[in-house]
């Protein structure tokens, strides 16, 4: 069926001739017939990253084949959502070995995004757990990969955006819990070298992450919010949840109605709203237990929260840069908060070691934040580009609607490697989108 | 069994919608279908998502006369039957092709009768059970773009009436479901006109409710009722150079 499709950045947009399948026999047919192809889930990477004229769609194929309670090994189709298996392995004791900031995507493109969490530097990427998944061909066969066996293939697909094929099975390995709830400590830093020491002071927490103030600028300067977490034992309980110590949240929803017009953000409600959100901690440490809900997913309560960007849209952009590179980040913040555009919140965290074929997270600081799409903007982009590699860094692709090839060839060593596998699982480039043909990773 | 469901044609989108309803609320199931090991997936899924059992029927409605023992030869029989079975093809090429013809009313008249005949016979020895049959707003009235598959379902409305009738008196009862457009594989070509057309949850909540009210006939969506009323209220001579 024929429909204008976008990704949660809203840009770009695009008229698509979608197909959804429900049996394998029906993917294979597609996938022998048809040509220059994206498979697609729930949307949610950024950028033109699962964009295409064609695209299947994998969200009827959503089965859960097998979860063993007892070793947490959980098995499902790839269109299946973490928001679906949450429900399911909490209550057992289990939880998602990575999860990203949102619940509301496919576990198929938890792999082809090789997705990141608040515990990377601990846990890596969702790779790191997948013992074993299964890839729908070129040819229309099934190949069976693990990190040993096809390996070529499996690395190729976390984090090569859907390139070798349509993800089809994954298996991976839950983390173990005793209790649905997160121990959360909230700190202040009064500016970046403060966060950044207190990142290096709290690295043993499981969840880290922290909300920093990009337009302030003086001796507040990378204002933030450190968030850390430890899956909470039942002691951490207070007395009303000790019962029930894995209840499932509610999950309660509140819809964004409408693109809100463009406008409405601006540099000035911005930077009152980073006040505010700075401002409502009060004092200078928070403890507390929270479900898990708020702590990973806090977005998520506002269905729809994209449309606050209005319907141009925006781009998240997301970079990574090595440790020695902390100049870097102050360069990048700086020229960042005297442009004046930014988000309501932007994010930093660091990366533990990774070093992967494809998958974007390196040891380093990583920095992600919204901006919406505005005349001027994509020039300015290009500059940071720039900044990013001079200090050795690089961009995710999930994120990316707009980076140019050399700042992928530059950022990413091993991507010659990613492209002769590409060409050798994915010869006539029948698995394509508008981001693999704009970064030359299939052909025209 | 109480909480036990019989699907027939499971493999539908609203065969699984219906499947899905029912294990949410905790009913055991029967999937029954035509290589049903394509169901094996959906089986896991049912039993791992919601504590449920779901067992697996190899099922051919084409095969008419082996259906009653099939039926017959279950060990412990569901509670509630829900016959989703049917097959849609482009009405001109089953005016001209023999077999889809027979195709068309097989899988959507003769295969569920014969099949249902003998879960009636049980039902009513027993004095108790529900059977609901999915017909079509199609089988209300013939019209040139799908009166093949429109009377076979015509059939059906009349025969689940008919058995309405004759159940009644064993404490058994039939509904009949008139989904109308709902948003499935077999429709995914069609532009439907949204208000018209139902998804395949908003069908099997329509089902669900309607069996625990004992309504006996179902439109998933209200205005079919009256769109088909108006509909069959139209004089033949003037229907008949109508293009519908």
């Amino acid at each position: 069926m024929k429909k204008i499709i976008a990704n949660w950045g809203n840009y770009p947009s695009i008229e698509s001739d979608e197909k959804t399948f429900s049996f394998p026999e029906d993917l294979a047919t597609y996938v022998g017939r048809e040509d220059r192809f994206i498979a697609r889930g729930y949307g949610r990477c950024y950028g033109d990253a699962s964009l295409a004229a064609k695209t299947v769609c994998t969200l009827q194929y959503n089965k859960v084949l097998s979860f063993d309670t007892k070793e947490g090994i959980f098995e499902c189709q790839s269109g299946l959502t973490l928001d679906k298996i949450l429900p399911i392995i909490v209550p057992k004791g289990w939880f998602l070995p990575v999860t990203p900031g949102t619940k509301f995507i496919t576990v198929g493109g938890a792999v082809g995004s090789d997705v990141h969490g608040k515990n990377h530097h601990v846990d890596g990427c969702f790779s790191a757990h997948v013992m074993e998944m299964d890839i729908t061909g070129h040819d229309g066969e099934t190949h069976t990969c693990t990190p040993d066996d096809k390996a070529d293939l499996f690395w190729a697909t976390c984090g090569g955006m859907g390139l070798t094929g349509v993800i089809t099975r994954v298996k991976f390995r839950l983390k173990k819990i005793e209790t649905s709830y997160i121990r959360q400590k909230q700190l202040k830093a009064k500016n970046l070298d403060e966060i950044l020491r207190l990142f290096e002071e709290n690295k043993q927490y499981t969840y880290s992450v922290a909300w920093i103030d990009c337009l302030k600028k003086g001796k507040g300067f990378g204002r933030s919010i450190l968030i850390l977490g430890e899956h909470a034992s039942v002691e951490d309980l207070p007395a009303g949840k000790k019962e029930k110590p894995l209840a499932v949240p509610s999950g309660k929803q509140i819809n964004f109605p409408f693109n809100l017009p463009s406008f409405v953000l601006n540099k000035f409600t911005v930077k009152v709203f980073n006040f505010l959100f700075y401002g409502k901690n009060m004092k200078r440490e928070i403890n507390n237990v929270v479900s898990y809900e708020p702590f990973f997913y806090p977005l998520d309560a506002i269905l729809n929260w994209n449309r606050g960007y209005g319907k141009k849209g925006f781009i998240q952009y997301q970079f990574v840069l090595p440790l020695e590179s902390k100049n870097g980040l102050v360069e990048i913040l700086h020229r960042i908060s005297d442009k004046g555009i930014g988000s309501f919140l932007a994010v930093l965290k660091v990366f533990g070691p990774q070093d992967d074929l494809i998958s974007f997270p390196k040891e380093g600081y990583t920095l992600a934040l919204d901006i919406p799409v505005r005349n001027g903007l994509m020039p300015f982009l290009d500059e940071l580009d720039a900044l990013v590699l001079q200090h050795g860094g690089r961009l995710y692709m999930s994120k990316d609607a707009r980076m140019k090839p050399e700042i992928l060839e530059k950022g990413y060593p091993r991507l010659d490697e990613f492209k002769s596998i590409i060409r050798k699982y994915n010869p006539e480039s029948k698995f394509s989108s508008l981001q693999s043909e704009r970064l030359n990773l299939t052909s025209r | 069994m109480e909480k036990y469901v019989f699907i027939i044609g499971a493999t539908s989108d609203i065969g699984m919608a219906i499947a899905e309803k029912y294990a949410r609320e905790g009913y055991d199931l029967l999937l029954g279908a035509r290589k049903s090991e394509r169901l094996l997936p959906a089986q896991s899924d049912l039993q791992i998502r919601f504590g449920i059992r779901c067992n697996l029927l190899e099922l051919d409605l084409s095969q008419t006369t082996t259906l009653a023992a099939v039926w017959n030869s279950l060990e412990n029989k569901p509670g509630i039957t829900i016959c989703v079975a049917g097959f849609m093809q482009d009405n001109d090429e089953v005016l001209r092709d023999t077999s889809a013809t027979l195709q068309t009313i097989e899988s959507n008249f003769t295969g569920p009768v014969t099949l249902l005949n003998a879960i009636a016979l049980d039902y009513m020895k027993n004095g108790t059970g529900v059977i609901a049959g999915f017909s079509s707003v199609a089988g209300l009235r013939g019209r040139q773009s799908n009166f093949i598959y429109g009377s076979a379902k015509a059939g059906f409305i009349a025969y689940l009436s008919g058995l309405r009738n004759k159940l009644f008196h064993h404490q058994v009862h039939v509904l009949t479901v008139l989904p109308g457009f709902v948003y499935t594989k077999m429709t995914a070509h069609l532009s439907l006109p949204a208000l018209l057309t139902a998804t395949p949850a908003q069908v099997a909540n329509a089902v669900f409710t309607g069996i625990r009210k004992k309504k006996n006939v179902v439109y998933v969506k209200w205005f079919w009722k009256w769109i088909m009323c108006i509909i069959r209220m139209i004089p033949e001579f003037m229907f008949k150079k109508k293009k519908l």
